[in-house]
């Protein structure tokens, strides 16, 4: 039994790790993306396009106003589709990605906001291209602020991921439900909580670290 | 070089139409430096931003080079916004940039290679002379080496005009002074088209050749800043001024006086000769200044005194002729002797 629980605890530790990775990668690329789209249609300076703005920015809405714990059981279909089963981490990586997506959009369109528009402004005025503008001055303006809001993502992708294990999904929150909770064994809920608050402080003082070292201002 | 026809800019906010610029006409010559002045608000720097489309126009026509540049897009607009430096009141550089980087940015976006960027860059450090701050990030430079640097980028690609939007008005006088003495060489020694705009008559004054006056949205004036400032008939450019040059006497001062006041312009040569110690001897009479002030315009004198006379009637009135006919204007403001 205690060998089974250690096996089990590094077990859900790693499931934990990779679904929250895998997540924010796709988190931060597309919903990156998105964000970056979302700043773009609604700024004169690059390709103001009101319908298009509207439209992402409503998908967004949609999809961040349902209750992750709703998400996780209407994407059903989605992950069988994509990953070809229901059950356990990799599918439940599908309606993780889908809500951190659209968190983080909107964070990254916030900021992209926060750059300054008289930089902005002096680029399109010297004559630079817009893609090029995006890549090598906005991108890196924004990025001490991308990268707290990066990690602002993760720590709320933690919590996900521990809400998706009671519904199968695997991980840390799924041991902590299954034996913490209904085979009240409460040293494993208090590891695993343990583990949860070293996680996140180890995210959030890395991310802190990182936006810090690159801010020039 | 520049030409602005009739050109109108209005901008729609929340249904209502707001007219930025009204029907502004106005030609700049290639290799001048010419200032546009108005107070906030007046669309100077709207109409600024339409020599590089930063801003559209929604009436008339803008030419650069004897062409239409209102329709351009593409490779064609990035190639006049190249060729049109523009540096701004806040000096825009990127924070995350080295001031080597932020130069060498708009090399790159240009097309050039690692090599000629790099001594292009190498060449625009020291012309702005800021060699020595190549690996130095903005956050690290005082407000005239900013604008030091973002000169150096509106130039990179060897720009004929340079647009220069409040330039100065966030720095002290004494940076003020340098940036615009770097802009006086640049302009003589590429021979470059400098547009100014400023709410600073001051600016005009020491490097303007011409300038245009902006009042809500029109230009009132247009003319040598010489002449603007001596010969101006407009009540708006009048009170511009007199605002910067605080040519007026003090109430308090007024209120105690005594005798004749009279106020005294005088332009150009007769500003070299000394017509009041000529009067005095001449007429018999005393001078007490009560307040002095000589502007020097492009190197042209322009001076104001506020004089107290003392004397005989007859000689008051004799030295009065006098002055009225070898200065520019001779006001009598007071005469204790007559109420007001």
């Amino acid at each position: 039994m205690k060998i089974n629980l250690f096996d089990a605890l590094t077990r859900a530790f790693g499931e934990t790790a990779v679904m929250v990775a895998i997540s924010l990668g796709f988190a931060i690329v597309l919903g990156g993306i998105l964000g970056l789209v979302l700043f773009a249609t609604s700024n004169p300076l690059f390709i103001k396009n009101r319908a298009v703005n509207e439209a992402v920015g409503i998908i967004i809405n949609v999809t961040r106003s349902i209750p992750f714990l709703i998400l996780l059981v209407l994407l059903i279909p989605l992950s069988k589709l994509v990953v070809q089963t229901t059950i356990g981490p990799a599918a439940v990586v599908v309606p993780l990605s889908v809500a951190s997506i659209a968190f983080f959009a909107r964070l990254a369109e916030i900021s992209f906001s926060e750059v300054n528009k008289g930089v902005l402004e002096a680029a399109v005025a010297s004559g630079a291209k817009k893609l090029y503008i995006i890549v090598h001055i906005l991108i890196p303006e924004a990025l001490p602020q991308l990268i707290k809001n990066i990690t602002v993502t993760a720590v709320s992708l933690i919590g996900y991921s521990a809400m998706a294990g009671t519904v199968g999904g695997g991980g840390v929150g799924d041991l902590a439900i299954r034996y913490g909770y209904q085979r009240y064994q409460t040293d494993v809920m208090l590891i695993c909580v343990a583990f949860l608050i070293v996680l996140v402080q180890i995210l959030q003082f890395a991310g802190d670290f990182a936006a810090k070292k690159l801010n020039r201002k | 070089m520049i030409e602005f026809i009739n050109v109108d800019v209005s901008f729609t906010n929340s249904g209502k139409e707001f007219s930025a610029v009204k029907n502004a006409s106005l030609k700049i010559e290639k290799g001048e430096i010419f200032g546009i002045v108005g107070s906030s608000g007046a669309g100077k720097s709207t109409l600024l931003r339409t020599i590089n489309l930063l801003q559209p126009v929604t009436n008339g026509d803008v030419l650069v080079n004897g062409e239409s540049i209102i329709g351009f897009k593409g490779e064609k607009l990035r190639n006049l916004r190249r060729n049109t430096g523009m540096i701004f009141q806040h000096f825009n550089l990127a924070d995350s940039k080295t001031v080597y980087q932020n130069i060498a940015f708009v090399l790159k976006a240009a097309g050039k290679s690692k090599v000629e960027t790099d001594k292009r860059v190498k060449e625009l450090l020291e012309l702005v002379n800021l060699t020595d701050k190549a690996d130095s990030y903005p956050s690290r430079l005082s407000g005239g080496q900013k604008q030091r640097v973002a000169i150096a980028r509106a130039l990179a690609n060897n720009a004929e005009i340079l647009l220069c939007d409040e330039a100065t008005s966030a720095l002290d006088l004494e940076t003020t002074a340098s940036i615009l003495t770097l802009l006086k060489e640049l302009n003589q020694r590429l021979g470059i088209t400098i547009v100014i705009i400023t709410h600073e008559l001051d600016v005009v004054k020491s490097i303007c050749s011409r300038v245009a006056v902006m009042n809500s949205g029109e230009i009132v004036e247009t003319g040598g800043v010489y002449d603007i400032f001596t010969k101006s008939e407009n009540e708006f450019t009048k009170q511009l001024i007199s605002h910067t040059l605080k040519f007026d006497l003090p109430d308090e001062v007024l209120a105690n006086i005594k005798g004749t006041v009279v106020k005294i312009t005088y332009h150009g040569d007769n500003a070299n000769n000394p017509i009041l110690s000529y009067a005095a001897n001449t007429c018999g009479v005393g001078f007490n200044i009560l307040l002095g002030k000589i502007e020097y315009i492009n190197k042209v004198p322009l001076g104001i005194l506020y004089v107290n006379i003392f004397g005989e009637a007859e000689s008051i009135k004799s030295a009065l002729q006098y002055l009225a006919s070898h200065t520019e204007s001779t006001e009598v403001i007071y005469d204790e002797n007559k109420s007001f």
